[in-house]
């Protein structure tokens, strides 16, 4: 995987007419785990909206992957309570283009084979992190963009993201991920990175 | 990116949905239904007049039995996340809002037209009138689904937008009212419907090349709201 | 081309003080109009040979009924600015116009329904103009009532100015059909549509139209000038010329 850097130049980001923050230099390499800290409302969410291109910067300059190039796991899991985790994955990748064939084994790995015939409405917090991350797997894109991603995740489940994740920057790739829990740090290169 | 394939699966999952909850589903078809039978009950027993009303009558119960449903066409994706997926996926967003409204058309509109030549007959209306009753829904219903879908897009961040999404839509339907009415009335008066049916035709076409770009637009707004 | 002068006037505090200085001299150039076209069509104006007196209300329903429309077109337009170029002031003047909007519809409607009762023996007649008129009216309420449910001030007028760039097109929609409506069961009206309402004027007659035209014209601007402003010290309340603005004031 060869991805281009995140570079953000003098940002400013704003939500409806409250300034969030003015100026913001960063510079993101692949290659490393970006870990967005700040209090809460200090606009870690919008920051990531704009590095999904979901969020027009109020001012200054962002250079940042195509749409194609990142996952994008919000605060919320985009998955239907009535579908079961198989049926929502499949309807993302018809949507995004991705081979369903991989969707047994994304699941498999983030430990979901039992529930995975069940409505998503069955499903236990965890379970349906877990199903939405799943589509980290799905398709090899060189960013991931990941908002709490450990929320309602347990031990075992937050170790299962830091193993995907160590493999994802072993291959080249970045990921920027907010998060009030510590990421488990052993073999992952993560750097703090603080917004106020 | 395959264009059939991502199409097929925004309009696949909507259908798959509705097969889950059939019941919601026939719901819109009900409430027309039911508006229609009701309306005879408010006049006398066998008026001689009321097919002179059947066209509005069954109009007006097809724009509210649509739009009944149609506040809830975005509002799950946007409660659960996945309009911010459908926002970043290759297909462009309104090709996705075209095909969302498409299956809900064909859920919810299409229904509503078939099941107008027995409501027409009902209401005392002659074939020719039914008939064309019948096509001025068929030309008519996906005006009405595109620009219901509109404005659901513009309300879907709003917590109570139920009865906002008829003031808002309603006044802009007006001519596919003035139309749709205006065929089956023409044909029930043994003229030629053709005119009005062109101009419903007409509507829909703009509609359905414009109101897809303003509904992806307004639901970017919302996302950034 | 220069265009220093239109960001500057792009900015909330420029524009403030501009229309600050502007909105009263309109306010009193429009009063003066209205005044002389009232005093010269209730005084000075001969009596319509066939409407009488009726006539008169004219010098406000035509001026009121037609700036109802430019204002509508008008939100369209700064609807697509602040679309475009995501310019502030845009986004204020779409939701500043709006009420505006509503108010000169209702008076056209409300001088419209009291003209039709002596020539039409009715206070509300379907009469096409009238009929498109109200739903202008209901256009407007519709944008209204979409900008009192957000929140957010910025996502508010974005979606409102969506929904004025749809309703622009459906206006003209909305006109074809209900004339056609119209055209395909005319009432039995005694004198034409088009004849009242488009009567071959005599000079006496006209002036005071035109006066009235440009007075409410006058009389909409100052208001969306200081609807503008309002909006402004709200919406930047937090923002360091709005504070200089207050203590200078107290």
């Amino acid at each position: 995987m060869n991805a281009a850097p995140l570079v953000l130049d003098s940002l400013t980001v704003a939500r409806g007419d409250r300034v969030l923050f003015e100026r913001l230099d960063l510079r993101i390499a692949p290659g490393e785990v970006l870990h967005l800290q700040g209090r809460n409302g200090a606009g870690k969410t919008s920051l990531l909206e704009v590095l999904a291109g979901l969020r027009t910067p109020e001012a200054g300059r962002f250079s940042g992957p195509e749409p194609e190039q990142l996952h994008w796991i919000g605060h919320k899991n985009a998955l239907h309570p009535a579908l079961s985790a198989v049926e929502n994955l499949a309807a993302w990748c018809g949507l995004h283009g991705a081979d369903t064939a991989g969707i047994p084994a994304a699941l498999d790995r983030l430990q979901l084979k039992a529930a995975r015939q069940r409505p998503v409405r069955t499903l236990s917090t965890g379970q349906k992190r877990r199903s939405a991350l799943a589509r980290l797997l799905l398709q090899r894109r060189p960013w991931w963009l990941l908002d709490e991603p450990l929320a309602g995740l347990d031990v075992e489940g937050a170790a299962l993201l830091a193993g995907l994740l160590a493999e994802h920057c072993a291959a080249g790739g970045g990921a920027v991920v907010t998060s009030h829990q510590a990421l488990p740090e052993e073999h992952l290169p993560v750097r703090h990175w603080s917004l106020r | 990116m395959s264009l059939p394939r991502a199409l097929g699966a925004v309009v696949g999952r909507e259908l798959r949905l509705a097969a889950r909850a059939p019941a919601e589903a026939a719901q819109p078809l009900l409430f027309y239904a039911l508006v229609v039978a009701l309306f005879p009950l408010g006049v006398a027993p066998n008026e001689p007049s009321l097919p002179v009303y059947a066209p509005a009558l069954v109009w007006i119960a097809a724009l509210l039995a649509s739009l009944m449903t149609l506040e809830r066409v975005f509002r799950n994706d946007y409660e659960d996340g996945s309009l911010e997926q459908l926002a970043l996926a290759p297909l462009p967003l309104p090709l996705s809002v075209l095909a969302k409204l498409a299956a809900h058309w064909l859920l919810g509109g299409l229904p509503l037209v078939l099941a107008a030549p027995l409501l027409a007959a009902g209401l005392g209306l002659d074939a020719a009138a039914g008939r064309a009753l019948t096509l001025a829904l068929l030309l008519g219903t996906p005006t009405l689904v595109l620009l219901g879908g509109f404005a659901a897009a513009l309300t879907v961040g709003l917590p109570r937008a139920g009865v906002l999404l008829p003031i808002l839509v309603l006044p802009m339907l007006s001519p596919v009212l003035i139309f749709g009415a205006g065929a089956a009335r023409a044909a029930a008066q043994g003229l030629d419907p053709t005119a009005p049916l062109y101009f419903l035709a007409a509507l829909l076409a703009l509609s359905l090349t414009l109101v897809p770009f303003a509904a992806a637009a307004a639901l970017r707004n919302a996302l950034e709201g | 081309m220069n265009w220093t002068w239109f960001h500057r006037l792009g900015s909330p505090p420029s524009f403030f003080r501009f229309a600050e200085r502007l909105a009263p001299w309109l306010a009193g150039l429009s009063l003066l109009l209205i005044a002389a076209a009232c005093y010269a069509g209730l005084y000075l104006a001969p009596p319509d040979y066939q409407q009488g007196d009726a006539f008169r209300i004219i010098y406000v329903h035509v001026p009121t009924a037609a700036i109802s429309l430019s204002i509508y077109a008008l939100m369209a337009v700064a609807g697509a600015i602040a679309l475009i170029w995501r310019m502030k002031l845009a986004e204020v003047a779409v939701v500043a116009a709006a009420p505006i909007g509503a108010s000169f519809t209702l008076v056209a409607l409300v001088t419209g329904m009291l003209w039709g009762k002596p020539m039409w023996g009715a206070y509300w007649v379907w009469d096409a103009r009238l009929t498109s008129e109200l739903v202008l009216l209901f256009l407007y309420i519709g944008v209204i009532a979409l900008n009192g449910a957000f929140n957010d001030p910025r996502a508010a007028a974005r979606a409102c100015a969506w929904l004025a760039l749809v309703g622009v097109v459906n206006v003209p929609i909305v006109k074809f059909s209900v004339d056609w409506w119209n055209s395909l069961h005319q009432g039995s009206t005694l004198l034409s549509v088009d004849g009242i309402k488009n009567p071959k004027m005599s000079t006496p007659m006209l002036w005071p139209l035109l006066a009235s035209l440009a007075g409410f014209y006058l009389l909409f601007a100052a208001a969306l000038l200081r609807r503008m402003q309002n909006i402004l010290l709200e919406r930047e309340r937090r923002a360091g010329w709005v504070r200089e603005l207050m203590e200078a004031s107290r």
